[in-house]
C-alpha cells in the first residue's frame, strides 16, 4: 500500500524533499530486504529503468522552492521526483490566506486535480494522502487548505493526515496568527489526523541536542522529517502477525484520533544527537523509555530539561480535576520503537509493579473515559531508523499542543479586534464572519482539549 | 519569476532611476557570470535580439543579446533624460520607453498633475501598457520621483492613480524623496502636501526618503574615508555611495546620495530575485507591513553603510542589526526606536542564518515598543546573495508612529505659506485646479497624523488582551 504526498508552499516543499532523503537513505541502508522493500513501495515507485520516483506531487504558487527541491533530489542520485508531478506559478500567495484560498486555489483546481489522480492511480493500492505545508504564510496555508477540500472531496474515503509546521512564535510572517487560525479551523473539519511541529521547539532541538552553532532552514527540516521517518518508516503493529502493516495511515488515526473533537497530535523522538557522538553513545531501552514518558507527562519535546517533579495524579486528585497545570493528560498515545533488542523494551503493562517509570498504559496519564488499553498502541520493528541503533518516536495525542494552540488564538483575536490587517483578507473575498466562525470553532477545541482529564 | 516595472518621474526620480540601473547591472555582471539571460536578471531587464524584428524574444536561458531595462521614463523638461540617452546607459532605453517635454512644471504640482496630466494622459497609459505587455507576471511598479517640485510631484502622483486605474491588480511601491526643510523650491510644502494625499490614498507602500538623511550619510562616510586611521580603512565599492564598478565612470555632483537610493531598491528586491531559504516576495510587504490601508508609509534604514577593508567577522553581524535601528542608518530623520513600531521587515542578504535572525530579534526587542497588538510584528526574509562589495546586508521597512514629526513640520511649512495665501495663484490659474484641493489635501494629511497619534498615546499604556469568546461547555 502506498501514501501520495502532497508537498505545498516553501515550507511544504523542503520539508518534504528533507522526509523523502531520509526515508529514502534509511531504506537503502544495509541489508534488510523486507523493510526497504516494504518502505520504498509505501513511498516511491520504480520506473523500468530502476529509479526511484517519490510517490509525491508538488505545489507552490511561485517556482523557486519547487525547482530547488526536485534538483537536489535529482543530485541525490538515489532518489527523484516524478517529471511532471509538481505544479507552480510565478507569483505566491503573498502571505494571504485568503489569496491562496479564494484565489489561486481555485483558479488551479483541474490542474491540480489531475496531478494528484495520477500520482494516486500510480499505486497499485491508496494507503492514504498526507498534506505537507506550514499554516504561516500563503500557499501552504490558504493554497493547502483548499488542496485538502479537495482530496476530502474526490477521496471522500481515504485517510488525510495534514503534517503543519507551526511557525516560530516571535514572526516569520506578521500575519501568521490570522493565517494558522484559518487553516487549523477549516482542516479540523477534513482532515483524519494533524500532526504539528513547532518550529520554536525543532530550533531548540537543533541547538540544544544537535549542537548546531549556526542553524539554517535545512537544519530545522532534518530534524523534522527525521521524526516523521520515524513515524512512517514500517512497523510492526501488536496483530500485524510479524508483516510490515500495510495501512500506516489507517492504523496511526485509529490508533489516535479517536473523537472528531480531538485531532491534534505531537512528536517527540528520542535519541536524538549530533552524528559525530553517536559512536560513542549506548542506549538501553528502559532508560530510553524512562526519558520519553517523562518528556510525554510533563510535556518536554527533547531529552534536555526535563521536569521530573511531574508526576501522574493519584486517584482521588482526578476526580477533583486538581490535576496540576504542567501534567500533561493524554487521550491516546503511539509508541513506535525501531532498533536493537527491540522486543526486550518493555512499554509497561498496568499489573507491572517493578517499572513504573516506564508504563505507558498507566491509566493515571489519560483521560478518564477512554481505558488505557485502547489508549496505547505499540508498533516495533527491529531494524534500526536513520543510523540510530536504538530510536523511540512517540506519537500523543494530548494537551501538549493546548498552549502554543491558545497562545496563536489570543493573538490574533487581539489583533482581530483591532481589525489591524483584515482590510487585506476581505480583498480577496472572506468575510469577518468567516474569521469569527473560525475562532468560534478553535476556541471550541481549545475547550475540549482544556477539559481533558 | 516575476517581473517590476520602474516607472521614474520628473528630474529627482530619473536621476534616482539612473543609478539604480547602473547598479543593477553591476549587481547582475558580479554575479551572472555566464552571460546567461536567467529569470533574475528577467526581473528588472528584457532581452532583445536586435536581429529580431518584433524585438520582444526574451527567452530565459538564452545568452544575453542586449538588456533593456524594464521602465518608462518620464519628464517634462528635456535635460536629465537627454544626458541618459548621451551616457553609458543609453542603449538600455527605447525611445518608446521615454516621455518628454521641453517647459518643465515650474515647481508647481498642479501644472505637472493637472496640465500635463491631461495631455500625456493617453500616451502615459499606452507606454505602461507596452511596458506590462513584454512581462509575463507583472507584480510591482515602482515609482520613483520627489515631492518638493513640479513634474515629480504632480505628474509624479497622477501616473499613480493611472497605475491604480488601469493595473488594479498589481503592487505599487513608491519611493519618495521628501525634501529638505531649507529647500530652494520655495513652493515645496505645497507640492509635497498635495502629493501626500495622493500617496496616501493610491499608493500600496510609501518609502519616505528624507533628503537631508542621505546628505547626512553621504558626510558621514566621506569623513570615514578621509579619516584613514590604519585598520578602519574603507573598501571604496562596498560603500552604499558608492558607483564603482557601474557603467558610469566619473561622478556626478547628487551621485552619491541616488545611489542611496538606488541600494534601497536593489535589497527590496533582492529576495524576489535571487534564491534564499526565506523567500520575500514583493507582494509580501504590503500584507505584513500594513495593518490598516492608509497607514502605509514604510521608514526604511540599510546597514551596513560601508565595509572595513580589514575583515572584522561574527560581531559585525550583529553590530549590522544593532545599526539598523540607530538614527545614523535611517533615511529619515527620525528615531523609529523612541517611537511605536506597527510593524517591522528585515530583509537580510548574504550569508545568515536563521539562528542569527533569531538571536538578533530576541535581543533587539526588548528595546523597541511594539504596538499591543502586535508585540511580534517581525516579517523576515533571507536571500542567499549578498550586494556588491559585501558579506551581508541589511533592510529594515519600519512601520513606525516616527514619520509623524516629518509631517507635522511638512504641514507646518505648510500652513505657514497657506495661511497668507502665498503663491497660491500660480495654482489656482492652472486649469482643474481648485482652492478646494488645498484645504482637502492638508485636512488628509491633518487625519493620517491624527491616526499615527491615536496609536502612539497607546504606548507604554497597559492594553488589556481582549475578552476572548467564550464556549458553552
Amino acid at each position: 500500500m502506498s501514501i501520495v504526498t502532497v508537498q505545498l508552499g516553501q515550507c511544504g516543499n523542503q520539508v518534504g524533499h528533507a522526509l523523502f532523503d531520509v526515508l529514502c537513505s534509511d531504506a537503502q541502508e544495509g541489508q534488510r530486504k523486507v523493510f526497504s522493500s516494504s518502505s520504498c513501495e509505501r513511498f516511491f515507485h520504480q520506473t523500468a529503468h530502476g529509479d526511484l520516483v517519490a510517490r509525491a506531487v508538488l505545489i507552490d504558487m511561485e517556482p523557486k522552492a519547487i525547482n530547488q527541491s526536485i534538483s537536489r533530489a535529482a543530485k541525490s542520485g538515489k532518489w527523484r521526483y516524478g517529471e511532471t508531478s509538481h505544479f507552480s506559478q510565478k507569483q505566491g500567495s503573498g502571505n494571504n490566506w485568503a489569496n491562496g484560498y479564494c484565489v489561486h486555489g481555485p483558479r488551479h483546481r483541474e490542474r491540480v486535480e489531475e496531478l494528484l489522480r495520477r500520482e494516486v492511480e500510480r499505486c497499485d493500492r491508496l494507503a492514504g494522502l498526507m498534506a505537507i505545508m506550514s499554516v504561516a504564510g500563503g500557499t501552504g496555508s490558504g493554497v493547502g487548505t483548499y488542496v485538502t477540500e479537495c482530496l476530502r472531496d474526490v477521496y471522500p474515503k481515504s485517510f488525510i493526515l495534514n503534517h503543519l509546521t507551526w511557525p516560530y512564535r516571535t514572526g516569520e510572517v506578521i500575519v501568521q496568527n490570522y493565517n494558522s487560525v484559518l487553516t487549523l479551523a477549516h482542516l479540523y473539519q477534513l482532515s483524519d489526523a494533524i500532526l504539528v511541529h513547532e518550529n520554536d521547539t525543532v530550533h531548540r532541538i537543533c541547538s540544544q541536542l544537535l549542537n548546531i552553532k549556526q542553524i539554517s532552514f535545512g537544519d530545522v527540516n532534518s530534524v523534522i522529517a527525521h521524526q516523521l521517518g520515524g513515524i512512517l518508516q514500517p512497523a510492526l503493529t501488536a496483530d500485524s502477525c510479524g508483516v510490515y502493516s500495510r495501512n500506516p495511515l489507517g492504523e496511526l488515526v485509529s490508533c489516535l484520533t479517536c473523537h472528531p473533537e480531538y485531532k491534534l497530535l505531537s512528536v517527540s523522538t528520542i535519541p536524538q544527537m549530533p552524528s559525530s557522538s553517536m559512536a560513542y553513545s549506548t542506549f538501553s531501552w528502559p532508560s530510553l523509555l524512562k526519558h520519553l514518558r517523562q518528556m510525554l507527562i510533563s510535556n518536554t519535546k527533547m531529552e534536555e530539561g526535563i521536569d521530573w517533579q511531574v508526576r501522574p495524579p493519584a486517584g482521588a486528585e482526578r476526580t477533583r480535576t486538581l490535576t496540576g497545570p504542567s501534567f500533561n493528560t493524554s487521550l491516546a498515545n503511539l509508541l513506535i520503537l525501531r532498533g536493537k533488542d527491540v522486543y526486550s523494551a518493555e512499554t509497561g503493562q498496568r499489573t507491572d509493579l517493578r517499572t513504573p517509570n516506564v508504563a505507558f498504559e498507566d491509566p493515571a496519564l489519560f483521560t478518564s473515559w477512554l481505558s488505557s488499553e485502547d489508549a496505547v498502541n505499540v508498533w516495533k520493528t527491529p531494524v534500526p531508523f536513520n543510523k540510530y541503533e536504538k530510536c523511540a518516536t512517540l506519537v500523543s495525542n494530548s494537551q501538549a499542543l493546548l498552549r502554543p494552540l491558545d497562545n496563536m488564538v489570543g493573538k490574533a483575536w487581539n489583533m482581530f479586534a483591532s481589525r489591524a490587517y483584515i482590510h487585506q483578507y476581505l480583498k480577496f473575498g472572506i468575510s469577518e464572519e468567516d474569521f469569527l466562525d473560525s475562532f468560534t470553532s478553535l476556541e471550541q477545541v481549545i475547550s475540549s482539549y482544556n477539559q481533558l482529564r | 519569476m516575476t517581473q517590476s516595472v520602474v516607472v521614474q518621474v520628473g528630474q529627482c526620480g530619473n536621476q534616482v532611476g539612473c543609478r539604480f540601473w547602473d547598479l543593477a547591472l553591476r549587481e547582475h555582471a558580479h554575479i551572472n557570470k555566464k552571460g546567461l539571460y536567467d529569470e533574475a536578471l528577467g526581473s528588472f531587464f528584457r532581452n532583445v535580439d536586435s536581429r529580431d524584428c518584433d524585438g520582444g524574444a526574451s527567452v530565459v536561458g538564452g545568452r544575453i543579446q542586449h538588456l533593456k531595462a524594464r521602465a518608462v521614463l518620464v519628464d517634462m523638461e528635456e535635460g536629465v533624460v537627454n544626458e541618459i540617452l548621451q551616457g553609458p546607459l543609453r542603449e538600455m532605453f527605447d525611445s518608446t520607453q521615454l516621455l518628454t517635454d521641453v517647459s518643465g512644471s515650474g515647481n508647481n504640482w498642479a501644472v505637472g498633475h493637472m496640465t500635463y496630466g491631461s495631455a500625456y494622459r493617453e500616451q502615459i497609459v499606452d507606454k505602461l501598457r507596452k511596458a506590462s505587455e513584454h512581462c509575463d507576471c507583472l507584480q510591482c511598479f515602482f515609482l520613483i520621483h520627489s515631492l518638493g517640485g513640479g513634474t515629480g510631484s504632480g505628474l509624479g502622483t497622477r501616473v499613480l492613480s493611472l497605475l491604480e486605474e488601469e493595473f488594479p491588480e498589481v503592487c505599487r511601491i513608491v519611493t519618495s524623496i521628501y525634501p529638505s526643510a531649507e529647500d530652494d523650491v520655495i513652493t515645496s510644502p505645497y507640492n509635497s502636501v498635495l502629493a501626500m494625499r495622493e500617496l496616501t490614498e493610491h499608493a500600496d507602500c510609501v518609502l519616505p526618503v528624507e533628503n537631508q538623511s542621505l546628505v547626512d550619510i553621504v558626510n558621514k562616510i566621506k569623513r570615514m574615508s578621509h579619516d584613514g586611521k590604519p585598520g578602519s580603512v574603507i573598501k571604496s565599492e562596498s560603500t552604499v555611495i558608492s558607483g564603482q564598478g557601474g557603467l558610469s565612470g566619473a561622478e556626478k555632483p547628487f551621485d552619491a546620495m541616488n545611489n542611496i537610493v538606488a541600494n534601497l531598491l536593489l535589497n527590496i528586491t533582492s529576495s524576489a530575485r535571487f534564491e534564499g531559504s526565506l523567500n520575500m516576495d514583493l507582494n509580501e510587504i504590503a500584507m505584513n507591513l500594513v495593518p490598516f490601508p492608509r497607514l502605509h508609509y514604510l521608514v526604511p534604514s540599510l546597514t551596513p553603510l560601508y565595509t572595513l577593508a580589514v575583515n572584522v567577522p561574527t560581531r559585525r553581524l550583529d553590530q549590522m542589526f544593532s545599526d539598523a535601528f540607530g538614527k545614523d542608518h535611517q533615511l529619515i530623520r527620525a528615531e523609529p526606536k523612541h517611537s511605536l513600531y506597527l510593524a517591522c521587515a528585515l530583509m537580510v542578504r548574504g550569508n545568515v542564518q536563521v539562528s542569527d535572525l533569531r538571536r538578533n530579534i530576541e535581543r533587539l526587542k526588548p528595546s523597541l515598543p511594539f504596538v499591543s497588538w502586535n508585540q511580534e510584528g517581525w516579517k523576515t526574509g533571507l536571500c542567499s546573495v549578498p550586494p556588491v562589495g559585501h558579506s551581508h546586508s541589511l533592510l529594515a521597512l519600519a512601520n513606525n508612529t516616527c514619520v509623524k514629526p516629518t509631517f507635522m513640520e511638512l504641514r507646518e511649512r505648510f500652513t505657514k505659506l497657506y495661511r497668507k495665501k502665498a503663491h497660491l495663484h500660480h495654482y489656482l490659474q492652472v486649469e482643474g485646479m481648485e482652492q478646494s484641493l488645498f484645504s482637502e489635501a492638508i485636512s488628509s494629511l491633518s487625519s493620517l497624523i491624527e491616526e499615527y497619534h491615536q496609536l502612539d498615546a497607546t504606548r507604554g499604556r497597559f492594553m488589556p488582551d481582549a475578552p476572548r469568546l467564550s464556549i458553552a461547555v
